[in-house]
């Protein structure tokens, strides 16, 4: 019998969801009209960037502050509120009464766009995340690869951040931002396409469709080649580099280069840069799971009668696996944040061009290889 | 640096050490001069260090210092000896304890005074106390120049204790003025001694966790390994002492070389590193004579409770002078405090009941001239964990 006789395309095909059942929320919305005015079409994306300012507010502020607190052996916020809950409020009123403050010797145009690009930079990328499969922001056939191009476009955020902040400082930070997020570009490239090459498409719903079965997670591209998962560890090490988050806080190295290339801002301008920063952070998560771990379809198996991913599958349900999976990733950045020490700028350049990068084109190549011939 | 060094290839992370850039002999750069300080978050305090750096490598580091002087020395001979002590404290401010005995075995050595022996006990369990707690806020700060912030964290509970401990015994958290000319401020509450055991048997295990998160860290050893290392001969010359001077392999401890209190009959090694994890004299060497002489310490004190005589109608202030105005001569006293030698040269001129000169030896201070020679060459990160593994405390240094 061959190895993962199962999980045959076959077997995948006959089980996919059917496809023009696809996407009908954002059809839905795409229709509304007021006055000729297609309102909906604005909602589209406005759902993300609600689903962004309340992610980043709940999981970013008070649960990074908890899980540091849990880490650490401290209580964490607890007199805001009740635990604390209130705690994302009186940061952000803190941070919106502050003034908006640009150095007399800043170059005042860079200054002040340069948060901005990063921002939507991150937020573009957004666009192309399939949050259920009735909902994506726009379902192109070439998704992946706009994702990845997009986010190259906080790099040059920061370096105008950076640049323009007339700060030796921030400019450290900002030359080595953009070399680290350049390189480690790469090495996650890589990943993505050994992601892409399992499932055939460089669509995300095609992508998150060619993972699903009533078999849950045995049909996750993780289980279906024997190196997708260096493939997936690569891609999250990648991640955390391109999110510029602990080990790889390089660019902003707190207590090397004060706070890097934001060192200058402060109120909004640097909740901008914050936000930016987990907004990114969901987004390789998503796509990670998207690409190796079946997106928003369910992991529960069909057990006989028992049909838990019968169950469990649908538009919300959908919805509800592909942000528990995000957050799980986003937890675990957290965790590794508080854990590791920083790299230094060389180790951190060695790590990406003679480790994952060859590690991941040989991965890539035996993955063709196992396309090709087994599966 | 302007020169090719010899490349040979590297397999693993951790041989590439810092100093191997190679910078091309014909391309010209512009240097850029960068102000590391006074507010910058790894410089431990106000100091202030000018680094002229091309791209990220450091050409020459300039320690500034200055920032916090306050006139000890000048305030000292303003004031009657017992009232220099708590300016003592104020020096060191991680290691009042230890300045102050130091401080005060300079004055009893002019005096000729001869200290009840449970009294040299008593100073010696809370020198030992301070040592751990300074060697803690040592290890946590490197840990977070480094980048590792839980460690800090875990590292400051566990002196809480020994903090709490020492405002039972004198009602001061970090500036004492425990010790006295003659005897100390207060005896040992009810209890003391059993709950310093207590801390003892607690903080054991505390440590081996604290190693295995932050100096066994791959992370950390590739950061600190091989970077900043100081010769032992270069270390000699330039005067440096504890922690510094063992981490280069040289094995000199006043506790044991010019011993003083009832040290000597105390057993304890002194910790020089065996260069198996570490290269003898790098950051890595200093970070772990810092690691090991915790459990040293936490020898000694069990040693000194187990040994320490018992008398229920004790009194401190026994051999305590009224007034003192000691004959005229000079005298210098020192003793070993967690970063080092520190020693007060005082000197009577037997008119009054003032010092007419005091000076002091600080361990920071002496510590700290290397800089220049570790930075050169290296990358700013290092600066950084350098400047950590130096491990200054600005008030000493400025005085």
């Amino acid at each position: 019998m061959k190895p993962f006789a199962l999980l045959t395309p076959d077997a995948l095909a006959a089980t996919a969801t059917p496809v023009q059942a696809q996407n009908s929320w954002v059809k839905a919305l795409e229709s509304i009209e007021v006055f000729g005015i297609p309102v909906g079409v604005f909602a589209i994306p406005a759902i993300p960037l609600v689903f962004i300012a309340l992610y980043a507010l709940y999981v970013g502020v008070y649960g990074e502050r908890k899980i540091s607190a849990f880490i650490q052996d401290r209580i964490g916020p607890n007199e805001t509120g009740k635990w604390g809950l209130l705690q994302t409020i009186a940061d952000i009123l803190k941070l919106i009464q502050k003034e908006d403050i640009v150095p007399a010797a800043a170059d005042k145009p860079l200054f002040v766009l340069g948060p901005l690009i990063i921002f939507v930079g991150a937020f573009a990328a957004y666009a192309v995340l399939p949050f259920s499969s009735e909902f994506i922001g726009a379902d192109l056939n070439v998704g992946v690869f706009y994702a990845v191009s997009i986010v190259s476009v906080e790099a040059v955020g920061i370096l105008m951040c950076g640049w323009g902040s007339n700060n030796k400082w921030s400019l450290f930070g900002a030359v080595r931002s953009v070399a680290q997020v350049v390189s480690y570009e790469i090495p996650a490239s890589i990943a993505i396409l050994v992601g892409v090459m399992m499932a055939g498409s460089l669509s995300m719903q095609k992508i998150v469709m060619s993972q699903s079965g009533e078999l849950g997670i045995l049909h996750y591209a993780v289980f279906q080649s024997p190196v997708a998962w260096i493939a997936m560890i690569i891609y999250f090490i990648a991640a955390l580099a391109e999110c510029n988050r602990a080990p790889f806080d390089i660019p902003e190295a707190e207590s090397e280069l004060v706070s890097g290339y934001f060192t200058e801002y402060g109120g909004m301008k640097f909740a901008m840069i914050f936000l930016a920063e987990y907004a990114s952070m969901f987004m390789t998560s998503v796509i990670l799971s998207v690409l190796f771990l079946g997106g928003w379809n369910s992991p529960l198996p069909n057990i006989g009668g028992l049909a838990l991913n019968d169950w469990t599958s649908g538009p919300v349900w959908g919805a509800f696996w592909i942000i528990l999976k995000g957050f799980f990733f986003v937890i675990v950045m957290m965790w590794v944040r508080w854990t590791f020490p920083r790299f230094r700028v060389d180790q951190l350049m060695y790590l990406c061009w003679k480790v994952l990068t060859p590690i991941a084109l040989l991965v890539f190549v035996f993955a063709a290889f196992w396309e090709l011939y087994v599966r | 640096m302007a020169e090719t060094l010899d490349y040979t290839p590297k397999t693993r992370l951790s041989q590439v050490s810092s100093n191997e850039y190679i910078v091309e002999k014909d391309l010209e750069t512009e240097y850029m001069t960068l102000n590391m300080g006074p507010q910058h978050p790894a410089t431990h305090g106000v100091l202030r260090v000018e680094l002229v750096t091309d791209g990220e490598v450091v050409m020459k580091a300039t320690p500034y210092m200055g920032y916090l002087h306050r006139c000890f020395e000048k305030h000292a001979e303003a004031l009657d000896y017992q009232q220099v002590i708590p300016y003592t404290d104020r020096m060191d401010y991680l290691s009042a304890m230890n300045t102050e005995h130091a401080y005060v075995m300079a004055v009893e050595k002019l005096l000729n005074i001869e200290v009840p022996r449970r009294v040299e006990f008593m100073r010696v369990i809370v020198a030992e106390l301070q040592r751990i707690a300074s060697h803690q806020v040592a290890i946590a700060t490197y840990g977070l120049d480094i980048g590792a912030f839980t460690p800090f964290l875990h590292i400051m509970r566990d002196r809480e204790h020994i903090l709490t401990l020492l405002e039972w015994l004198c009602g001061a958290r970090m500036l004492y003025n425990y010790i006295w000319v003659g005897g100390v401020s207060h005896n040992f509450p009810p209890k003391f001694k059993q709950r310093v055991a207590e801390f003892v048997k607690y903080y054991k295990p505390k440590v081996d966790e604290m190693m295995a998160l932050l100096t066994e860290n791959e992370l950390f050893i590739e950061r600190t390994r091989g970077i900043g290392i100081l010769p032992a001969d270069v270390a000699i010359n330039y005067g440096c002492s504890g922690p510094m001077l063992r981490g280069s392999g040289v094995k000199w401890d006043l506790r044991k070389n010019d011993p003083y209190s009832i040290y000597p009959e105390l057993e304890f090694n002194v910790v020089v590193p065996d260069g198996k994890l570490s290269i003898i004299g790098d950051s890595l060497s200093r970070h772990l004579v810092r690691c090991y002489e915790i459990y040293e310490s936490l020898k000694i004190i069990q040693q000194c409770i187990d040994k320490m005589p018992e008398d229920p109608n004790f009194d401190p202030h026994a051999a305590v002078p009224k007034r003192i105005k000691p004959p005229a001569g000079e005298v210098y006293a020192r003793g070993e405090n967690p970063r080092g030698e520190v020693g007060f040269y005082v000197i009577a001129d037997g008119k009054g009941t003032k010092p007419f000169r005091c000076k002091a030896r600080a361990a920071c201070f002496v510590n700290l001239s290397v800089l220049p020679e570790l930075a050169k060459g290296n990358l700013i990160s290092d600066v950084v964990a350098i400047l950590g593994s130096i491990d200054i405390v600005l008030g000493e240094v400025d005085r």
